[in-house]
């Protein structure tokens, strides 16, 4: 199987997918590490985020959504636990954790119609964040199934919107379900 | 005590004990040249920075050591690429130094730079672009800890040349076990559940096989592992990085498996009922077509690389840990089990092994030479302690098929990457470390002609060593896949019976040069050689380019459609 490209579309449901949470040391290079590991080993990425872990900036935390179908779970995690600055990896099942996403987007919206996409934005419960005489950009947080469903509810009645989505972050659940 | 970060990376490295440094100066590297003079390291200068690479992978492959190799920027880095390519898949430890631009160069496409880190970020256990002149003790003391422990592997220490400029104040490297690597944690002792699972498994496997590969070496397990075969009365193979691990005289040794392994040992793989894998990795030239390989056997998988758990089989039960104190504790667990009766099992080994011994004609009168016959001549001519090294193609695969390899670090190859060209540089390595062994290369006249300027560098550091070129005038082994799988259409395989001449190459660079024709000649111009020690000897051995290296399974065939040599080839 050929190697995706290095970020496909987020999945859609039903889910195939799993998250890592991974704990990295902020050194110069590590996101190319991560990735260049999934690219030669053939596993695909969904999605990536990430931010600094911690105050000291000695850690980042790399949100990863794979496919669990490209290749064995348990393989991709032993590979990239052999990079030397991954420190720490938790696979969180999709039913075990907290997925939250945040999606921008610009649409062309007159002035005059912008009654509905307040509707549709009231809805989805998104904000508008900005505006002009001729477009709006909204905003959203959610899960990714709802941010799924409002991208879907713009694409639809809007043409070609501009939408950015940063990928989804993730935490393990409080009460994990039966 | 103020030094130049130059002095510091020499320190650094003469106190993670470095007796060796096999580079090339350059621009960039410049400055750790200066202090090189006064240290108590050998430099030894070669004349291709691939053969620096090489030749610190010979070093490494016959002491554990780790090889040290010392080139600059740009085409220097890029030159030790393949070398870096070749130890990470052959799991030899390495470090690598590169010279780098001037830090603040870096990003301009100065003069010969190149990101050697990014470069080379797939081939090595990790490397290193030294950001502050203070960081470089500790990465050296990082370096030399990763490159060594858990599963051995290639480092490489980036050092812009106005870092090795910059003053410092000398603080020695920090031992291994002051370093703070959090994401760094090789697991070496196993688990001793799964070891009474392992062990409860093979004592009840009525056709087992002790699979060995390179990994027996990496950890000095082959005492723990002549243990475990006396104990279990099983069979064992010896992949082609671990030939030596295992005596070949020993009775229960079938050989090598693999596509060109004898058939007795690829036969009793894929007849076993348990493989039980010591430091080997399943690889495609062992296992042939993954689907029809060793089908009905469990297998008992011992790796210090969790990663190579299912990667390509998955076990019934997994080992994660050195294959020393792995196999020392399956010895212990195997204690008071009772071994199955295998007779049966070894009824039908001796039954396989009597009927398809490795064979191959013998040279009729006023014919070329048969490269097998070379090698057998070359073997009983020569210590048992001789080490030998090959390039890649047919004559690796002659030199480990018929060569008896008794002790451990006696054989040196380019087994995952199939590098042409590394013998004769690691052959340099390899007696560079032992000055007092007689080291060997076989290699082809394709390989030698890769990197033959070496015997320069060998002759000028006086590193004596020996090479057997086995001349058929071709790329053999492509020739082979020509002639059987391509209609005998033969392309671009053909170099020269007559350019170049490398008697005369020999002597030009220095060397002892001997032209062998006749069989009559093979021993008295071994014999010549043996007897050289003041300067590297070569032997064109003329042989029959028509000659293919059987038993041989196809690419992409199951290990059950071996075959064997022609003359075999009704008993099956």
């Amino acid at each position: 199987m050929a190697p995706e490209p290095f970020l496909g579309d987020t999945p859609r449901s039903p889910v195939t997918h799993h998250i890592l949470s991974v704990l990295v040391e902020n050194k110069a290079g590590v996101l190319s590490r991560v990735a260049g590991l999934f690219t030669r080993r053939g596993f695909n990425i969904y999605s990536l985020a990430v931010a600094p872990a911690d105050d000291s900036q000695r850690f980042s935390r790399l949100t990863i959504v794979i496919n669990a179908e490209s290749a064995p779970l348990e393989q991709i995690v032993a590979q990239l636990d052999k990079l030397i600055n991954v420190v720490e990896i938790k696979d969180l099942s999709p039913v075990e954790a907290i997925e939250r996403e945040l999606l921008l987007a610009t649409v062309a919206v007159a002035e005059d119609d912008r009654a509905e996409l307040l509707d549709r934005v009231a809805k989805a419960g998104a904000a508008i964040v900005d505006f002009s005489s001729t477009e709006a950009t909204v905003s959203m947080s959610g899960t990714p199934a709802a941010i799924d469903s409002f991208e879907a509810s713009l694409t639809e009645r809007y043409p070609s919107p501009q939408i950015q989505r940063t990928g989804r972050i993730a935490l393990p659940r409080l009460h994990p379900r039966a | 005590m103020q030094i130049t970060g130059a002095q510091a990376l020499i320190k650094s490295l003469e106190a993670m004990g470095t007796e060796v440094i096999f580079g090339y100066p350059g621009g960039a590297i410049l400055p750790v040249y200066d202090p090189i003079i006064d240290s108590t390291i050998r430099h030894v200068l070669v004349r291709h920075e691939q053969g620096a690479g090489h030749m610190a992978e010979g070093y490494a492959k016959v002491t554990g050591r780790p090889g040290v190799a010392m080139v600059t920027s740009g085409p220097g880095a890029t030159n030790i690429v393949t070398p870096i390519g070749n130890a990470y898949m052959d799991s030899t430890p390495l470090v690598v130094i590169t010279g780098q631009v001037a830090s603040a160069a870096i990003g301009t496409d100065a003069f010969q730079e190149c990101d050697i880190t990014g470069i080379t970020m797939g081939i090595t256990k990790h490397n290193w672009l030294i950001q502050d002149v203070t960081d470089i003790p500790r990465v050296v003391a990082e370096a030399f800890y990763i490159a060594t422990t858990g599963r051995p592997g290639p480092v490489l220490i980036d050092v812009p040349k106005d870092l090795t400029q910059a003053m410092v104040e000398w603080v020695e490297p920090p031992s291994f076990d002051q370093l703070d690597l959090p994401g760094y944690r090789p697991k070496t002792m196993v688990d001793p559940d799964a070891v009474a699972e392992a062990a409860a498994l093979l004592a009840s496997a009525r056709q087992p096989v002790l699979y060995v590969g390179g990994g027996v070496l990496n950890a000095s397990a082959s005492d723990a592992l002549a243990d475990l075969v006396e104990m279990t009365n099983a069979p064992v193979v010896t992949t082609l990085m671990a030939r030596g691990a295992f005596p070949d005289s020993h009775r229960q040794h079938l050989g090598m498996p693999g596509m060109h392994g004898n058939y007795t040992a690829v036969t009793a793989m894929q007849k076993a009922d348990l493989l039980v894998s010591l430091g080997a990795r399943f690889d495609d030239r062992v296992t042939g077509r993954l689907d029809g390989f060793a089908q009905n056997a469990k297998i008992i998988h011992l790796d210090i690389d969790p990663a190579e758990q299912g990667k390509v089989r998955r076990p019934d039960v997994s080992l994660v840990g050195d294959a020393k104190s792995g196999i020392e504790a399956l010895v212990a667990a195997s204690q008071d089990l009772v071994q199955v009766d295998r007779s049966e099992w070894w009824t039908q080994l001796d039954a396989w092994r009597a009927q398809f011994p490795l064979v191959y004609d013998d040279a009729e009168a006023g014919a070329k030479l048969k490269p097998q016959a070379i090698i057998e001549a070359l073997d009983a001519l020569t210590p048992e302690d001789t080490i030998v090294v090959s390039g890649v193609g047919q004559h690796q695969m002659w030199a480990a098929q018929h060569w008896r390899y008794e002790k451990p670090y006696t054989w040196v190859n380019s087994g995952g990457a199939g590098t042409m060209g590394f013998a004769v540089p690691a052959a340099i390595g390899a007696k560079a470390a032992h000055p007092s062994t007689m080291v060997w290369a076989i290699d082809g006249d394709g390989c030698f002609q890769m990197t033959a300027q070496e015997l320069v560098t060998a002759r000028l550091e006086q590193i004596p060593i020996k090479v057997a070129i086995l001349n058929n005038s071709y790329l053999g082994m492509v020739r082979q896949w020509q002639e059987m799988f391509y209609d005998e259409r033969y392309s671009e395989v053909f170099l020269s019976p007559d350019v170049p001449d490398f008697v005369k190459w020999a002597e030009a660079m220095g060397c002892v040069g001997i032209r062998v024709d006749a069989p009559e000649e093979i021993i008295p111009a071994i014999e010549k050689a043996n007897s050289i020690n003041d300067r590297p000897v070569v032997i064109d051995f003329r042989t029959d380019e028509a000659e293919k290296v059987f038993p041989m399974v196809a690419a992409g065939a199951s290990n059950d459609e071996i075959m064997v040599h022609p003359s075999q080839q009704k008993g099956i």
